[in-house]
């Protein structure tokens, strides 16, 4: 670079010294560092809370008493859609990300205390399922082998029966093709199995206050905290908190119970 | 306000340096007025231990009028104490009744090392400070005071934010010992205002740095930090330093 007088020269000095250090970030700085950790666990959970809306509208046709039929229908679209299924993928890649980036948090944060209080009083500054995210995700984690294993596995990799066989209902729309027939499944995994119907109960429980905690959480972690907008997001949080756990709870209740037919 | 005086039982941590194993150490004190402040009472109490022949506790100090953060003290499992917006100097023994037992430990997290008893090494926030916590001022006339004008909002914000006395209670409140609403404070009040404006980038990504290398835990949103700082430090700042960091940390070009 030339410059045509000092004055120049002198100017550029006083401008570049403001930038001492100059600015260098890589992708894996910005996603390692403790900001870029809680965006990542903010944005994966925001989708699995997209997820969850999609899992709980699809389930809640159960509630049609049409012996499952219209269940059974957008069940088989679910697992049939090939971009549906392209989703399924990313479902997969952001639940892991979002489980082991959690796992790896809590230990660090557990290293970066590695002498406890003796006396600590962590009640009267903090929530307690705010402080407890990683026990409440190890309990739905748990939860979610079991609930794989009774649905997503026999589902994918057979064991399931088609509704053909069973005939119980027919769906006209896959030009009488048997589909799996999910609804037979929830009767089989539910009914009479008291024990099940509990633990999947315990199992929305723990995720409605790891999403209580969860949904506001991952705004602040944005930046979002506004004396207009928070209030609404907090709202939103607790309403969905509350009814979208509050949904799940009540398939496994009403196929044991019988409401549903 | 009722005057009275207390007998007490502390339980006081008690370490030799950094690298012994410490422990509790049970001590009486007697005829403690309430209206003496929390320091006081453990001045009396060295006192008594120093006429002994015993060796005194070891505790930081220096303004006593809750301006300059260094009485880290975590009583009865609260920063700080039990009372809210408070510094432990500022704790008064009216707090307490005669016959209680109060715990005292030092701030717990890997980032302040413990010097002695109940005196840490807060020197990690000095280092966070120095990566980027200041404004460049070309020498010269001194510049007319109100020369730039600065929206009131702001103006208010960064003052709130420099109320921060950089005692870290909010580190060791917080349960995963996160920084974040110290380095949130210190960014905030500089990133508010124009004179902060050349090194805005730079100084949010080389502090939050800074703030890992140190150890620091990650923040989880909690938001004890905000409940116990002595000064009311709100957890929007913490906020606008995500936002401050995302908008450097995605638009730098190296």
């Amino acid at each position: 670079m030339i410059f045509k007088d000092s004055l120049t020269l002198l100017a550029y000095f006083c401008i570049s010294n403001f930038n001492a250090q100059f600015l260098n970030m890589t992708w894996k700085q910005f996603f390692t560092s403790s900001i870029g950790k809680k965006i990542t666990m903010g944005l994966t959970g925001l989708f699995l809370i997209c997820f969850l809306v999609v899992h709980c509208s699809v389930n809640a046709m159960i509630f049609f008493n049409d012996n499952g039929e219209t269940f059974n229908h957008w069940a088989h679209f679910m697992g049939s859609n090939l971009i549906i299924r392209i989703m399924e993928i990313g479902l997969f890649v952001f639940f892991v990300l979002h489980i082991v980036q959690g796992l790896a948090l809590w230990s660090q944060n557990h290293k970066a205390r590695p002498i406890k209080y003796a006396m600590n009083d962590a009640k009267t500054n903090s929530k307690w399922y705010s402080r407890s995210m990683g026990l409440l995700g190890t309990l739905i984690l748990i939860f979610l082998v079991l609930h794989l294993y009774h649905f997503w596995t026999p589902s994918r990799f057979g064991g399931m029966m088609g509704v053909h066989e069973l005939q119980e209902t027919t769906l006209q729309d896959y030009n009488n093709q048997p589909v799996h027939n999910l609804y037979a499944e929830m009767q089989l995994v539910f009914r009479d199995n008291l024990w099940v119907v509990i633990v999947y109960v315990l199992g929305v429980i723990s995720l409605a206050w790891h999403l209580l905690h969860g949904f506001q959480s991952a705004f602040q972690t944005f930046g979002i905290n506004h004396k207009r907008y928070t209030p609404i997001i907090r709202c939103a949080g607790i309403a969905f908190s509350i009814i979208v756990p509050l949904v799940f709870a009540l398939m496994p209740i009403a196929i044991y119970l019988d409401w549903v037919k | 306000m009722e005057h009275y005086s207390m007998n007490l039982t502390l339980k006081v941590w008690k370490q030799k340096n950094s690298r012994d194993k410490g422990g509790f150490e049970t001590y009486q004190v007697k005829d403690i007025s309430s209206e003496m402040s929390f320091l006081e009472m453990f001045d009396v109490l060295n006192e008594q231990l120093i006429t002994a022949g015993k060796d005194p506790v070891a505790f930081d100090h220096d303004c006593r009028e809750g301006i300059c953060g260094m009485c880290s003290m975590y009583i009865n499992g609260k920063a700080h104490g039990p009372w809210s917006n408070n510094t432990t100097c500022q704790l008064h023994m009216r707090a307490f009744r005669d016959g209680d037992t109060v715990v005292v430990e030092p701030w717990r997290s890997k980032a302040f090392p413990v010097i002695k008893d109940l005196m840490v090494d807060r020197t990690a926030f000095d280092r966070i400070i120095q990566a980027g916590g200041y404004i460049s001022v070309n020498t010269g006339n001194a510049v007319d005071a109100n020369a730039i004008p600065i929206d009131k909002k702001d103006a208010d914000d960064a003052f709130m934010a420099a109320a921060c006395i950089g005692c870290g209670a909010c580190v060791a409140s917080c349960k995963n010992s996160s920084a974040m609403l110290f380095v949130s404070a210190k960014v905030s009040q500089l990133a508010l205002l124009p004179q902060g404006g050349p090194e805005r980038e730079s100084r949010v990504l080389n502090m939050v740095a800074q703030m890992d290398k140190e150890g620091f835990g990650n923040c989880t949103n909690t938001y004890a930090c905000e409940a116990e700082c002595p000064k009311g430090i709100s957890v929007s700042n913490i906020a606008r330093m995500n936002r401050e960091y995302l908008t450097a940390g995605l638009s730098t070009e190296e």
